[in-house]
């Protein structure tokens, strides 16, 4: 059997020998790498005065509720919410994201799905959930029409800028575009 | 020097290229440890755990049955599909339905005698770590991350610093159509599994707004019907990707679609494919990467030769799509590792102090001297400083004691503080008498 007791020692060693610690104590339960990782990031987060969180189940840091309030840009006025559902693999798949309102945005389907890079096919273990954050708020400053969820959303912003901001306006408020009925979001 | 018999006469013939292997030092052994005779016994009497009886692991289990290993647990929760006959050779159509871990022993015990093979039909969460401290070595061939990073965590933890017994190497294989890897860790002393979680690329997805919008291939229009027709219509309560009739809904969405953009391709076992995200396995890759690894088993176990990982490459990626090629290098441990960076220490406690009190105390100890700790236990938040609607939550935590939240002895907690962004510290909870 190989000598891992040498290899230790080399490497110990090498270390500048760091100080020893442990005992032989009962095992229990430890914090799985998820949790650990969410952790890590949830006490780095910087939700600045535009986003606030709710846990439903505080000892359930895995599902949280996101709310955003943009103060500036087209969608300014309104409240948006997002769950995230964490996956017991994160980091190495990224968050769930849905929006929980109805709302009229290219880059938002009607069912909420959200088309923002790092969620799907950008997402990487080195990014964060501060990262996703920051993703969604963007989304709300420059709706991004050239990769459209919403195409009638896209095709608007895409023709008049003036006449997107008046649909938004009015989704917002609850009311109708193109047929389609929006749930009111403004505070 | 002369070979050293292991094995009396009455025993095959079969064995005597194993010991021509294991009983003589070749150009690479290291004299210092290598011993004909203890590379034998030790191989004898090891015990080793296989996790994973599917397609790596009945090529493991076969290979380590012939290399002298004599006692081989192996955990599997699953049963046998007919799909799986093409390449996991230990079942026959008649095993269909049976556990792989059972079929899989009884199959490699018959074939090579004087071996004992162990199964467990579970999962490998059903055991704790005595169980795992019973092995010496243990080889996984398993299919997803989430058990990998289970057992490596696992290993990891185990480790006590003063007992050589409890670092347990862990060789792990793993394959995806004509690529694969053979890694070994030596829990806390080379770089873990969580260490190398960036390895492992995440299927390639395509974006959301391709599938919605200017969809090109088959799969885009069957990744459409997965992930927005369906829920744009709801034709069942909950999609259940095994159920024939769900998928057939699938593909006929996605024929429709393919058909409104001109995209040729669609077809039912392409829908099945795309939706239950399988890659297809090949046997010659699930071979090679299982020699690779019961090579560098019975290397560790014998000393006959440097296995991986001592001291420089631990990693061997192979790729069979373009000719064949490996690459072996030295992936480096990660000092932020949330696994292997920072082990468990343990902290001696007061059980009647409040969490106010040991939150406090983590400014005072010399090797955190954190300002803002947020700590946690496993499933259970106990103080978090950030965000404001949780800190908010668990504050009427802090002038609770530790043993009304709960917290039991020997229980491990993790504290983060956004002055050390790249730690977690972990401590094990020693309460006072």
């Amino acid at each position: 059997m190989l000598k891992i007791w040498s290899m230790k020692k080399e490497q110990q060693k090498a270390e500048n020998a760091a100080e020893g610690t442990t005992g032989v104590a009962p095992k229990k339960k430890k914090v799985t790498a998820a949790q650990l990782r969410v952790q890590k990031d949830l006490s780095e987060l910087s939700l600045g005065s535009t986003m606030t969180t709710e846990f439903p189940d505080p000892d359930n840091i895995l599902s949280f509720i996101l709310y955003i309030e943009p103060d500036e840009g087209m969608y300014k006025g309104g409240r948006f919410s997002f769950t995230f559902n964490i996956p017991a693999s994160f980091p190495h798949e990224p968050p769930k994201v849905l929006c929980r309102e109805k709302i009229y945005h290219p880059n938002i389907d009607l069912e909420g799905k959200v088309c923002l890079n790092i969620l799907r096919e950008d997402w990487k273990p080195v990014l964060n959930l501060n990262a996703v954050i920051v993703g969604l708020q963007f989304l709300f400053l420059e709706p991004n029409a050239s990769d459209p969820l919403n195409k009638e959303a896209a095709d608007d912003l895409r023709n008049s800028r003036d006449g997107f901001k008046r649909n938004v306006r009015q989704a917002m408020a609850g009311g109708s575009v193109r047929g389609e009925t929006y749930q009111r979001v403004l505070v | 020097m002369t070979s050293t018999e292991v094995h009396p006469a009455s025993e095959p013939a079969r064995w005597v290229y194993l010991d021509r292997i294991r009983t003589r030092p070749g150009p690479s052994t290291n004299p210092d440890v290598f011993s004909p005779e203890a590379a034998a016994a030790a191989m004898e009497t090891m015990k080793i755990l296989v996790i994973g009886a599917g397609g790596l692991g009945c090529e493991i289990l076969k290979n380590l049955a012939l290399s002298g290993f004599k006692d081989i647990h192996v955990i599997d929760m699953d049963t046998i599909d007919i799909s799986n006959l093409n390449r996991q050779f230990l079942f026959r159509q008649a095993d269909v339905g049976k556990y792989k871990a059972e079929v899989a022993a009884r199959f490699v015990e018959k074939r090579v005698k004087g071996i004992k093979i162990t199964p467990h039909n579970c999962k490998i969460q059903d055991f704790d770590e005595d169980f795992y401290m019973q092995f010496q070595l243990v080889v996984c061939g398993l299919d997803s991350i989430e058990a990998r990073r289970w057992i490596n965590a696992t290993l990891v933890n185990m480790v006590d610093e003063d007992v050589e017994d409890s670092y347990k190497p862990l060789i792990d294989g793993g394959t995806e159509g004509f690529k694969g890897q053979a890694r070994v860790i030596i829990p806390t002393i080379t770089s873990c599994i969580e260490c190398q979680l960036d390895m492992h690329a995440p299927r390639a997805a395509v974006p959301l707004c391709t599938l919605a919008s200017i969809p090109r291939q088959p799969e885009h229009c069957i990744e459409w019907a997965h992930l927005i027709a369906w829920d744009q219509e709801k034709p069942f309560p909950q999609l259940d990707k095994d159920d024939p009739e769900h998928i057939t809904w699938l593909y006929q969405k996605a024929l429709e679609r393919a058909a409104e953009f001109n995209i040729p391709g669609v077809t039912y076992s392409l829908t099945q494919g795309v939706v239950k995200n399988i890659i297809p396995a090949i046997a010659a890759t699930n071979s090679v990467i299982a020699a690779a690894c019961c090579n560098e088993a019975l290397k560790i176990a014998s000393n006959c030769a440097p296995a991986l990982g001592f001291p420089e490459a631990n990693y061997m990626m192979y790729s069979g799509n373009d000719s064949i090629y490996t690459y072996t290098f030295k992936h480096e441990k990660k000092d932020d590792c949330p696994v292997c960076g920072q082990l468990a220490r343990n902290m001696d406690v007061d059980p009647t102090w409040t969490l106010r009190e040991l939150v406090d105390s983590f400014a005072a100890r010399p090797e955190a001297q954190l300002k803002k700790p947020s700590v946690r236990a496993e499933g259970r938040t106990l103080y978090m400083q950030s965000p404001p609607s949780l800190e908010a939550q668990t504050r009427p935590n802090l002038d609770r004691t530790l043993v009304e939240l709960g917290l039991e002895e020997g229980q491990e907690i993790a504290v983060t503080d956004p002055a050390f962004a790249t730690v977690t510290f972990k401590f094990k909870l020693k309460f006072k008498q």
